[in-house]
């Protein structure tokens, strides 16, 4: 009885573990450091984590449905030239409105060679980053960009203001987290993405028209982007063309983080947030602490592997592999 | 279409469609361009690609498997700071040009080790490949970044970079270490037990348990091969620079993913070759060659191949399907 009860509780915390490991994380970090849990810091590293977070919400929902976005780093950085760059051609209206439509486009174009084509996820967004990258240097001529009047324009609001005097960039991050776990808890599309992601015959035979499901959710990740570039540009006021390199790897650490199974058809939006949160708190706490930035990296290794594999052992019941 | 599969040698053309799409940029390229069809030209190409076509070679042998080792980049960096940097010890100041050895051990041994390390990580633990190694890409940089404190090295034995450019007889030596590789692995691969398993692991990992195989050591090995390649890509790389940056090799792994995929290797394991990989290799290696000398701006190439790798997808799913199909009927 006593040993059942000891299993179940072995469970809970595999279960959980990332959310322990997160506790743990933040007790840490606040015992040693001092001005770790100030809420000045506190709110900075969400605001940090912001654009990183918007990312990750869409490709999660890409996730789900058994697929892959690596080509969302490429994006950003083609979203943020090309809003900033137009800023000052267009105004910042017309600029984000031009900016979302364009990622848009390259967002339907995944879903359709992933989607309708039944392409490898993995090698098409591949390919997409690759060529984005291309596309991103043939739209600036391989020239920075930036905007010239940074304090006078209302564009600044996104990165940099405030609204209800809570940070912009959080306040984005927030809505869009709320609005996409309702919408993958709570209505019917959210259940066809899950059911596409965890098997994708049966959802077929159950009249989910999966290709289209599997088309959304890349412009659903398109569009995530282009908020986030959005809040990116804003807070930079100007952008290099490799702006967003190995962003991508990075979305998909927090997603992973999180818990969600590359496998598709578990996660939630909710657990990538802290997912994200983790991965910013780490690096916060790791520079607070006096570590160069790149030890982050580092940890966010072992992190990743532990957290993985607590996941996967509690679903297989035993931490080792029986692989011979 | 069924002429051709009839066809011996159409029959392997299908089988290898990167072969046929080398051909057409080959005569394409020497058309158009009067620097292309010229043997320094050549060798230029089997230097630039020797690099990306060292890891290839390993990756397909973990690719096969149905893994996948993003980390390979990072290994890069790694071997080559550490092949640059431990060859100015002090204490080796006296062994001539010997102390390049003890430089070339460690930072083959360091590959090795980590691809060791994922290995075992992968197969103790039962997570993803891509997790495993995704992790490993971002904490072997950290590794790069905390040995080196950031800084570059710079060779201070000329003969090192000297290596890099020697040639052996008309061959560029680092051309020869690559072709001599890649003759290796292909042995490894088509002619020997490891080989076999290597496949049979991949196309199916219930029926490779069953028949007996380790399926565990045989991922490790096949990790470690990869480790140790990318880990000879880097100092390859820096002999050539006469340097190493911690930044060495970013994104090396999207073009040896890339070339091997091209080269017609499946992600989902059990099927690939060598000789394809080394297409997949040499068709990269001559786009952005003949690209270049035709004076196409880098940013094209770049959108270029990124279409040709999801062209060659498509093409792919086609003919495969097609051959599906032929069998049912």
């Amino acid at each position: 009885m006593a040993e059942t009860r000891l299993k179940q509780l072995g469970g809970i915390v595999a279960r959980q573990g990332i959310l322990i490991a997160f506790a743990l994380f933040l007790v840490g970090f606040a015992v040693f450091s001092e001005s770790f849990s100030s809420t000045e810091n506190l709110t900075s590293v969400v605001r940090q984590s912001a654009i990183i977070g918007v990312m990750a919400i869409g490709v999660t929902v890409v996730v789900i449905s058994g697929n892959l976005d690596l080509s969302v780093g490429s994006m950003l950085s083609f979203a943020t030239v090309m809003v900033v760059d137009l800023h000052d051609k267009i105004g910042p209206g017309p600029a984000m409105l031009v900016m979302l439509v364009a990622v848009l486009c390259l967002g339907c174009l995944n879903g359709f060679l992933v989607g309708m084509l039944r392409l490898n996820s993995l090698i098409v967004t591949l390919g997409m980053l690759s060529a984005i990258q291309g596309l991103t240097l043939i739209y600036s001529g391989g020239q920075n960009v930036d905007i010239a009047d940074q304090e006078g324009t209302w564009f600044a609001l996104f990165g940099r203001g405030e609204i209800l005097g809570i940070a912009a960039p959080i306040v984005m991050f927030a809505v869009l987290a709320v609005v996409m776990q309702v919408v993958m808890s709570s209505t019917a599309y959210g259940r066809r993405v899950y059911a596409v992601g965890g098997n994708p015959t049966a959802s077929v035979f159950s009249g989910i028209r999966r290709s289209r499901v599997v088309f959304s959710t890349y412009v659903i990740s398109a569009f995530c982007v282009g908020l986030a570039a959005i809040i990116l540009g804003s807070r930079v006021m100007g952008s290099q063309n490799n702006v967003g390199q190995g962003y991508e790897l990075l979305v998909l650490a927090g997603v992973i983080l999180g818990g969600t199974s590359l496998l598709g058809g578990s996660g939630t939006i909710l657990k990538t947030v802290i997912g994200v949160l983790i991965l910013g708190f780490i690096q916060n706490g790791l520079l607070l602490l006096g570590f160069a930035y790149y030890v982050q990296w580092l940890v966010t290794w072992v992190v990743i592997i532990l957290a993985v594999w607590l996941d996967v052992a509690a679903k297989r019941g035993r931490l080792f592999s029986p692989i011979a | 279409m069924e002429r051709l599969k009839s066809n011996r040698a159409g029959k392997w053309l299908v089988q290898n469609p990167i072969w046929g799409f080398i051909v057409i940029i080959f005569v394409f390229f020497s058309l158009s361009n009067e620097y292309f069809f010229d043997m320094r030209n050549f060798q230029n190409i089997l230097v630039q690609t020797s690099t990306i076509g060292l890891i290839a070679l390993g990756m397909t042998l973990v690719m096969i498997n149905g893994n996948i080792d993003l980390s390979v980049g990072a290994v890069v960096a790694l071997a080559a700071s550490l092949m640059v940097d431990i060859q100015s010890w002090e204490a080796f100041s006296g062994w001539g040009n010997w102390q390049m050895l003890p430089a070339l051990l460690a930072a083959l041994a360091a590959g090795t080790a980590l691809g060791a390390l994922n290995g075992i990580i992968v197969w103790k633990t039962g997570v993803d490949a891509f997790i495993v190694t995704l992790g490993a890409m971002l904490g072997v940089r950290g590794l790069v970044f905390i040995y080196t404190e950031e800084q570059s090295f710079f060779a201070m034995n000329f003969t090192f970079s000297d290596i890099g450019m020697s040639s052996v007889g008309p061959v560029p030596s680092l051309a020869v270490l690559f072709l001599i590789a890649t003759v290796a692995v292909h042995i490894l691969l088509s002619r020997t037990v490891h080989g076999r398993n290597t496949y049979a692991v991949g196309g199916n990992r219930e029926a490779a348990v069953n028949a007996g195989i380790r399926v565990g050591p045989h991922m490790v090995v096949n990790f470690m091969i990869v480790g140790f390649f990318a880990a000879l890509a880097g100092v390859t790389l820096s002999s050539q620079m006469g340097a190493s940056t911690p930044n060495l090799g970013r994104e090396y792994e999207l073009w040896v993913i890339t070339a091997v995929v091209l080269g017609g290797t499946k992600l989902t394991g059990g099927a690939g070759s060598i000789i394809g990989t080394f297409g997949g290799v040499l068709a990269i290696g001559i786009l952005r060659n003949g690209m270049n000398l035709m004076q196409v701006p880098a940013f094209y190439v770049l959108v270029i191949l990124g279409s040709i790798l999801i062209a060659v997808l498509f093409l792919d799913k086609q003919l495969t399907r097609k051959g599906a199909e032929a069998l049912k009927t």
